[in-house]
């Protein structure tokens, strides 16, 4: 019986600040320098690239690895002559082609999708029946279509943007919280106005993502259709040089184009895309 | 008797029967609910779950139609939402997460026509201002409290000077604390301006605090059970803790009787 039990009250006086030592440190230099992403990273990248070159030189054999000072070099002659650069300057203006029309496209058929069911239903079928499908499944078939030219390519990249793009927007607009279009509706929007002003923004961070897979999906298409028709009105692109090159029996210079291919993915995803992010979701916090 | 003196009412429900599906039902959420709001009410719809409170002020928001009866707003038949209806929802989420409270509730002058420009961006900061966020104007929703967001919200409300603001349970989410301070500021607000609000809530001590009418709603399907005025608000605590004795055994005299069915 805790009635009978009679405990005192206690009420205790603080301990003044002096007496707690530490409130706030700052932590030591090592411990910041570790907390930088980047640092730790770049510790990473150099690690690799240093695993390389020992193996490289272990192996002595440039036609089956060359070594990463091998390669570096080879790079810096593309770039130097300019090879390089304009390889990846006719590869990236082929995808941004096919990315934007795929962008388009991928609009036009959720915003379709979200004001009618018809639509609704028209999205859910198509992208379950050609999502799974490789791009690259389609190439001979748009060769024979397009030819051997810049609309083969579009016509695959579409392929590979359209579907992610529009599943995770339309994914995004449904998740878009019945709170939100009331507010929208309220303001007395409706149709496109409602779904450019309230469902585009909230749905802002799915939108997003799809884009980045968009991207990777549609760069690396690319990459794989030039390799298996390569020129493309008279330009040939990252693709095309790797596959010149290995018939040259310039390994290096296949290390050099895969590394171009790498360093833009990363300057896309790291900057570009980034960017956008920490100035939109992030932002609002609706991505952590 | 008293009819005579009274004006035309603002607000008008007459025999308003709400239903609404679900994947298997037809669910009949309100019973031809009569009853009107005078300009300057503090209006409260009181009832328990499932009396169709919510789905009552969703109607009178225009954002859902009536499968018998009429809501006239100043005479006007409601088929669709609009500004001179503002929303203030429980829901955290209300607030437009990319904008920040000041374009909060800009956007909602400017989306609707009211304001443009710097007007609508003085109207905002004066608004602000009542709901004393002006430090916060800057901020983005997801760094505020719960109570915070409310009140942005309430602003947004205020700013657009509806005929009606219709706030559904809009403190409920959040603690009681912060809910009792807010429901004090909610009532200085209107003693500033008098504007008309209609206030769904599930808690008797609430709506005899807030509303100057209450009225009480039966579940299953809502059907009005009572329209009667709250006590004053200077009044002795004794008159209101007894008008919520007499709300209470109202509301719940069928509890008993429906366990005693069972």
């Amino acid at each position: 019986m805790s009635e009978d039990i009679s405990r005192p009250e206690i009420t205790r006086e603080l301990s003044s600040s002096e007496e707690f030592g530490v409130i706030q440190q700052k932590l030591t230099i090592f411990e910041q320098l570790f907390n930088q992403v980047w640092l730790r990273k770049v510790v990473i990248l150099i690690l690799i690239a240093a695993t390389w070159e020992l193996y490289g030189r272990h192996l002595d054999n440039q036609l089956l690895v060359p070594t990463f000072s091998d390669t570096v070099i080879a790079l810096w002659g593309g770039l130097k002559s300019g090879v390089l650069i304009d390889r990846a300057a006719t590869s990236i203006q082929v995808l941004l082609i096919g990315f934007g029309v795929g962008v388009a496209l991928a609009a036009l058929l959720t915003i379709l999708a979200i004001t009618t069911r018809v639509g609704t239903d028209f999205l859910e079928t198509v992208t379950a029946m050609f999502s799974p499908l490789p791009a690259i499944a389609l190439l001979p078939l748009a060769l024979i279509w397009f030819g051997l030219g810049i609309g083969s390519l579009v016509f695959v990249m579409v392929h590979s943007v359209l579907w992610p793009l529009a599943l995770n927007t339309h994914a995004g607009f449904r998740a878009v919280s019945p709170t939100l279009r009331m507010v929208g509706r309220n303001y007395g929007l409706s149709g496109l106005g409602l779904v450019l002003k309230i469902l585009i923004p909230a749905a802002f961070p799915s939108i997003l993502a799809g884009l980045k897979i968009g991207w990777a999906f549609a760069w690396r298409t690319l990459i794989a259709a030039e390799l298996v028709f390569g020129v493309a009105s008279g330009k040939g692109g990252l693709g095309w040089y790797i596959f010149e090159s290995k018939n040259q029996l310039d390994i290096p210079e296949v290390f050099a184009g895969l590394l171009t291919i790498i360093m833009i993915g990363l300057l896309v995803e790291n900057v570009i895309f980034r960017t956008i992010e920490n100035r939109t979701v992030r932002r609002w916090g609706m991505q952590h | 008797m008293l009819d005579h003196t009274l004006p035309p009412p603002l607000l008008d429900v007459r025999g308003v029967t709400l239903q609404y599906k679900t994947r298997e039902h037809l669910v009949t959420a309100t019973y031809r609910v009569d009853f009107s709001v005078q300009r300057s009410d503090r209006f409260v719809l009181l009832g328990p779950s499932g009396c169709g409170k919510s789905t009552l002020l969703k109607a009178v928001g225009g954002y859902i139609a009536p499968v018998e009866g009429e809501i006239h707003l100043k005479g006007t038949k409601i088929t669709r939402p609009g500004p001179d209806r503002m929303m203030v929802f429980q829901e955290f989420d209300q607030l437009l997460p990319w904008k920040t409270v000041r374009q909060n509730v800009m956007f909602a002058l400017e989306t609707s026509g009211k304001l443009r420009g710097k007007a609508a961006d003085d109207k905002a900061m004066q608004n602000i201002e009542k709901v004393h966020l002006t430090r916060f104007a800057d901020a983005y929703p997801h760094t505020l409290s719960g109570g915070m967001k409310q009140r942005v919200a309430i602003a947004r409300g205020m700013a657009m000077e509806p005929d009606i603001l219709l706030m559904d349970e809009p403190f409920a989410a959040l603690d009681a604390l912060t809910r009792q301070r807010m429901q004090d500021e909610l009532l200085a607000l209107w003693d500033e301006t008098k504007f008309t609000v209609l206030f769904v809530t599930h808690s008797i001590a609430e709506a005899v605090k807030i509303g100057n009418r209450i009225l009480l709603l039966s579940p299953h399907p809502g059907q009005v059970k009572a329209e009667m005025n709250s006590v004053a608000r200077d009044a002795d605590p004794a008159h209101a803790a007894a008008l919520e004795a007499r709300i209470h055994d109202m509301l719940f005299a069928d509890r008993v009787e429906e366990d005693e069915h069972v």
